[in-house]
């Protein structure tokens, strides 16, 4: 079947796909976009977590149909048009909360999701938040330090509009 | 059996050529390449030994763009595929292809009969088959190879081949496995040590004896005992084993993969291929962790087969199902112990015997037996000792490395003996330790003596005189002022299971000894390749080396090696490959050492000789170029008093210093066979951990609420990395202790290969971690330093069990630690 | 295979009284794992995400009913109050990708025993709605679970909403995984406080072939708050009642062993569950009014 759907806000269509692919094989295997990661296929690891019409979503639990027309957010669109980094993606490198890698595309996208609805999160709250993407390298601790730095970073900005209501969970 | 690359095209799925990759000529996604990185211009050469620097890979995984291994892709390239065995042990009546061969779209089936040359390989010794040839001895094991257009035709097309098994009694523990009717598992064997072994199924045994432990008896006056256990753990990377073999024009191949160790894995290959070495080019493609899982062959052998038989690229890619079945994992083991000590604690003997599970191949089980032999007592002076270590045969998954293997396994069971025997002298636990505590200048069971610094005391001292976190952490203040539960801060997190019910705080603590390097004898080198060159009148180093980044951060600290030792700035970092020098391995907590080394090595003579060059060509004119202690700052030929002579472009001028060179640590010996004694190990690491729980004792559920830890590494390369490797080796030591374990059935299945059912720790499961960094300089080592990796997960699991027996008053002597184990029986 | 995402309820009903063999996929989330592990290849994917009125809660009189669409988190942040057990267990399901994705409809679907919805679903009281061609039907959600993984739905019928009863009085859901996030249950339990009707309820979930009600426990306790008044004084039942209750709960199970944990285990901690949520619900009942009757 044919596939078209917004990708990073570029529209974008993939022909041939077989009924039963997941929207992660579409994005790695067929639009090229292979930085949403393969690690588990079954939704306990969140190596593919992607924005899916902006809810936070495992890319291999989607069937690809389920895609047809939607916008598709993932770590190839976080960056500025001039590679310029995001400020989590800036954070996750000099914290250190990058080891191999492969967890941090996924983390990214929740973290980013996290801090859009709760800029100020606290320690437990971040908890909550990645507890659906698992790393095997850090054992966390250098990626909580780049989500409260990016936080920070954010709560400082002289654009940021005093920052939002604090998570209230 | 092949069928001509003509066979008709399939009539669904197609591959559709991803846009966004035909335009990466020519056509393959290429690994990481090039890794320039510009250290900040500083006073001194500033990015260099001893700073938290970036990792120079650090943007490209950041932003997607890093390619790992299962993210290559070539644009004729065909999918792979394996069939594996069902049963553990059983004979092969019959293999029929034919019907998969018909598959439309399928390029290639392969068999053992199909095999161009050698038909075994592996690690130690080659006992593994390539593909089964008439026998099946674990559950996965290799039968068949699939090459289709689409994974999903692979996988129709696999389950038409045709394979007739008659199951054999399965051999799972010791008692079935050294039976004298058991099945011996490879009659044909002839390694080193089958002449050694008490019994055919036993791969390697390993004795460690000093002093008079028979004798020593009489004079101790506590003696515990104690049996323990330790379950299966898995490396669980996220990474799954993956490559691209694509055959060349010169009829050899060029393969892109996940490892830890291109020679090694280039040497099996080789054989196997029937190609000579330089026609087996290994390019590392990005890896996604590996903690010991992938210093063994997976898919490279099959890849390679079924390329070079279809003439096109072969893509494999395990799904996380196969790659429960397509790595080794930690070995199982059961260990019997018995210490003595005097009534004032001092340890007076040891006796111990540990028998670990290696599963149908032999793997690295050898190294694992020499390790818990000669590291069974623990970081502790013990002047009479009887270790003995073996490693078995059985239809079990086979059992190889994983990070801090033999340690990890010894390390459990004499810290509970440790405990108990505090317990029994009414000691504190600490303090024993303490009294007993490893110091430079001991010996080791071994008879090697410690011959750097070994801070065991000073490490304990050290977690112990933290702060205790404080109690009830789940104790929140609601909207409205009232009394709150954050259940977060529980055990059981978000399930609400407790809001406060049951719960009992334990600490308890752990301290651990690992090798650093490879042991026993073994020629341990790596090779570096430094080139200093002017560009653009800016001087550059090139490091290429064949180290495998496995996300340690190797790549970091081999830019920082280089600046420092040669005051540039800019350093490249060359993708690893074969067509350097080997690297050695990716593991034993040894590439900081030793490709560190190499580096440090090579950059040492690329300055010699930059030296040389300089007063060559300017030292008749300044006389500077004749002192001693000229130093390299900052682009600079500088003397020791800080006078400039030249820039190294200056020195340079058009050539290139390009060399390659050895670097290898001092030699070790092997154990003797009968008693054990030997210089077996380079260097010792030592980590201690306290952990702190809350356990809700009614349901057996822990969380660990802080788990603090203290190591010596003998001098941070980088601060940062070093402190990631201490929280990630704390982090599956906790896995290990409270959820981690592959759970195989009677008949040799594994019963949860899945992250479904095969738990790691997810971030509420893993607490705070404050690491205490000692820089205790191992005169020996580079820099002083000294591995890292490994020692933080031996202390953690055997801290965090500790923990929850003081919580919970129950004995333990099992990991993991389940929720029944502390709810119901004794 | 074929993906058929028909725009209507009807149209999709119609798919299914056409091709009863196609399999219903929403949030994927138990679905696509099946097929990503080769173990399920349906000849039709019946994608319902695109039909308006599953995507569709509301409130009814005494009731919310719940579209087969609707994800856990929407149960999580907007019926929180209605439906206080179910909440409390839509945040306990996977991760917050599944989270974002996984529906009650679902869990029914899958028929899981071990699903987080099913306690809830029993403790609080709930029907679902189901539908064919041929008209449509409301199931007791009691009547729902026939085995493990099989459920009543016919095979021309779709799963259209849940209706679940709102809460009358507190509720308490609570599971045990050997993980503290994103793990499945090893059992679980919820308990329903009814000061309407002067009722408990309670049900138990990965406990046995399939969600249960504990009937003999509600019945014990029940009585029991009954005699002793209790429901008009607010004191809280005798510790030896509670006991008795917690060992009736367990003794309605009938467990196995498997990688997740052990029968005796599970029958354990259902105990301490069962115990647990009644102790929290009791505390949590609003102070009687001097009629006794709940403010």
């Amino acid at each position: 079947m044919r596939l078209t759907l917004t990708v990073n806000g570029r529209p974008t269509s993939a022909d041939h796909v077989w009924e039963g692919e997941s929207l992660l094989y579409v994005l790695r295997e067929r639009l090229g976009l292979p930085g949403s990661k393969n690690a588990c296929e079954q939704g306990e690891c969140g190596s593919c977590t992607v924005r899916l019409d902006g809810e936070l979503v495992c890319a291999c639990l989607v069937a690809a149909g389920q895609a047809e027309g939607a916008e598709v957010r993932t770590v190839e669109g976080m960056a500025g048009p001039d590679g310029e980094l995001s400020p989590l993606q800036a954070a996750f490198v000099e914290t250190g909360a990058v080891q191999c890698g492969f967890c941090t595309p996924g983390l990214l996208l929740a973290a980013e999701e996290l801090l859009a609805r709760a800029p100020h999160p606290g320690d437990a709250d971040i908890r909550e938040a990645l507890a659906g993407n698992l790393c095997r390298c850090t054992g966390y601790e250098n990626i909580l330090d780049a989500v409260r730095l990016a936080a920070s970073r954010a709560a400082q900005a002289p654009t940021d509009p005093n920052g939002g209501p604090d998570h209230d969970r | 059996m092949t069928v001509e690359p003509t066979a008709a095209p399939a009539a669904e799925p197609v591959i559709e050529r991803p846009a966004a990759r035909t335009a990466t000529a020519p056509g393959v996604v290429p690994p990481p390449s090039g890794l320039t990185q510009r250290g900040d211009t500083a006073p001194d050469t500033s990015g260099g030994v001893g700073e938290s620097t970036q990792r120079p890979d650090g943007v490209l995984k950041v932003t997607g763009e890093f390619a790992y291994a299962s993210d290559l892709w070539h644009r004729d390239m065909l999918w792979g595929h394996t069939l594996r065995s069902p049963h553990a042990h059983a004979e092969i009546r019959s293999l029929d292809v034919a019907e998969a061969l018909a598959v439309p779209g399928v390029y290639a089936v392969l068999t053992h009969e199909d095999l161009p040359a050698a038909t075994h390989y592996g690690l130690e010794f080659a006992d593994q088959p390539v593909l089964a040839v008439d026998r099946v001895r674990y559950q996965g094991e290799a039968v068949a190879l699939v090459a289709a257009d689409h994974p999903e035709t692979a996988r129709r097309a696999a389950e038409r081949v045709r394979v007739e098994y008659a199951p054999l009694p399965v051999v799972h523990d010791e008692a079935s496995a050294t039976a004298p009717d058991a099945p011996v598992l490879h009659p044909e064997r002839d390694d080193h040590h089958a002449p050694f072994v008490p019994h055919p199924n036993v791969v390697h045994r390993q004795p460690v004896t000093s002093g008079d432990p028979e004798g020593a008896e009489a004079l101790a006056e506590v003696v515990v005992r104690g049996e323990y256990t330790v379950g299966m753990q898995d490396q669980a990377f996220l990474g799954p084993e993956s490559g691209l073999a694509v055959p060349a024009e010169d009829g050899g191949i060029d393969l892109y993969v996940a490892t830890q160790w291109l020679h090694v894995d280039q040497r099996q290959l080789a054989p196997v291929l029937g190609l000579p070495p330089e026609r087996v080019r290994l390019t590392l493609g990005g890896v996604g962790g590996a903690f010991g899982a992938r210093e063994d062959l997976s898919m490279q052998a099959h890849a390679c087969l079924l390329a070079l038989r279809t003439g096109r690229p072969v893509k494999m890619v395990y799904n996380r199902q196969e790659s429960f079945v397509g790595h080794v994992h930690r070995h199982p083991a059961t260990l019997a112990y018995e210490h003595g000590a005097t009534r004032d604690g001092q340890l007076v003997y040891v006796k111990g015997r540990i028998v670990l599970d290696g599963g149908a191949y032999a793997s690295s089980s050898p190294a694992v037996v020499g390790n818990a032999a000669s590291l069974g007592v623990g970081p502790y002076r013990v002047p009479h000792v009887a270790m003995e270590a073996l490693a078995l045969y059985t239809n079990n998954p086979p059992c190889g490395a994983m990070r801090g293997f033999g340690a990890v396994q010894a390390c459990f069971a004499y810290e509970t003996q440790m405990d108990r025997l505090a317990a029994a002298l009414g000691m504190d636990p600490v303090e024993l330790r303490q009294r007993n505590a490893l110091a430079q200048g001991d010996l080791m069971p071994t008879g090697q003596p410690v011959d750097s610094p070994a801070p065991v005391a000073e490490l304990l001292r050290r977690v112990r005189a933290r702060p205790l976190p404080p109690e009830h952490p789940w104790e929140a203040v609601g909207a409205g002022g009232e009394p709150g539960v954050d259940p977060r801060e529980l055990p059981g997190g978000l399930a609400n299971s407790s809001q406060g019910e049951g719960i009992v705080r334990g600490v308890g603590y752990g301290v651990g000894i690992k090798n650093v390097g490879f042991s026993e004898g073994f020629d341990d080198y790596s090779t570096a390749r430094v080139r200093l060159a002017a560009v653009a009148g800016e001087p550059v180093v090139t490091v290429h080396t064949a180290m495998a980044e496995v996300g340690q951060g190797g790549v970091t600290v081999h830019a920082q090696i280089a600046r420092t030792e040669l005051g540039v700035s800019q350093v490249s970092i060359l993708p690893a490959d074969t067509s350097v020098g080997s690297a050695g391995s990716t593991s034993a907590s040894r590439q900081t050492y030793m490709t560190g080394g190499a580096v440090r090595n090579t950059c040492l003579a690329v300055r010699a000789e930059l030296l040389r060059r300089g007063r060559e060509r300017l030292g008749a004119a300044q006389p500077g170029w004749h002192e001693p202690g000229l130093r390299l700052r900052d682009g600079a030929v500088v003397t020791a008093g800080g006078a400039r002579l030249a820039s190294l472009v200056e020195v340079l001028g058009e050539d290139a210093i390009d060399l390659e060179l050895e670097f290898r640590h001092r030699p070790t010996q092997p154990f003797d066979r009968e008693t054990g004694q030997g210089f077996g190990h380079v260097q010792y690491s030592f980590c201690a951990h306290r952990a702190v729980v809350d356990v809700d004792v009614e349901l057996g559920l822990v969380r660990v609420v802080e788990l603090a830890a203290a190591q010596d590494v003998g001098r941070a390369i980088n601060p940062r990395a070093v402190r990631g490797q201490i929280h990630g080796g704390s982090t599956q030591g906790l896995g290990l202790a409270v959820l981690e374990e592959i759970l195989v059935g009677p008949d040799g299945t594994i019963r949860n290969p899945s992250f479904t059912d095969y738990l790691i720790p997810t971030i509420l499961d893993v607490p705070p971690m404050p690491v205490d960094i000692l820089e205790l300089a191992d005169e020996h080592a580079p820099y002083g330093l000294r591995g890292v990796g490994e020692a933080p997960t031996l202390s953690a699991t055997p801290a965090i069990v500790a923990a929850i027996r003081q919580a919970t008053g129950r004995a333990l002597a099992r990991v993991p630690v389940r929720p029944e184990h502390l709810t119901t029986g004794p | 295979m074929e993906f058929l995402r028909p725009a209507t309820w009807r149209e999709a009903l119609a798919v299914k009284a056409a091709h009863p063999e196609a399999v219903p996929l929403a949030g994927g989330t138990d679905l696509m794992v099946e097929i990503n592990f080769d173990r399920r290849r349906p000849e039709i994917l019946l994608d319902l995400t695109r039909v308006p009125e599953l995507r569709a809660w509301r409130a009814e009189p005494g009731a919310v009913r719940i579209g087969a669409c609707v994800p856990y988190r929407t149960v999580i942040d907007r019926m929180a109050a209605e439906l206080p057990a179910l909440a409390q267990a839509a945040r306990t399901v996977g991760s917050p990708q599944i989270r974002n994705r996984g529906t009650v409809a679902g869990n029914l679907g899958s028929a899981s025993p071990a699903g987080d919805a099913h306690p809830a679903l029993l403790a609080a009281g709930a029907r679902v709605e189901v539908a064919s061609a041929r008209g449509t039907r409301t199931v007791p959600v009691e009547e729902f679970y026939l085995g493990p993984k099989r459920n009543a739905l016919a095979p021309d019928e779709l799963i259209h909403s849940v209706v679940v009863q709102r809460a009358t009085g507190p509720q308490q859901f609570a599971k045990v995984g050997s993980r503290n996030a994103m793990v499945i249950a090893v059992c679980a339990v919820a308990l329903a406080l009814h000061p309407d009707t002067r009722t408990v309820r309670t049900a138990v979930g990965s406990a046995a072939p399939t969600p249960l009600r504990a009937t003999g426990a509600e019945e014990f306790l029940t009585g029991v708050l009954a005699e002793g008044d209790h429901w008009a004084t607010g004191r809280p039942p005798p510790p030896a009642a509670a006991a008795r209750f917690a060992e009736l709960v367990a003794a309605a199970c009938s467990p196995i062993d498997d990688v997740r944990g052990s029968a005796d285990y599970r029958r354990h901690a259902v105990r301490v569950l069962a115990r647990r949520t009644l102790d929290r619900a009791w505390r949590a009942r609003p102070r009687p009014t001097p009629e006794g009757a709940p403010a």
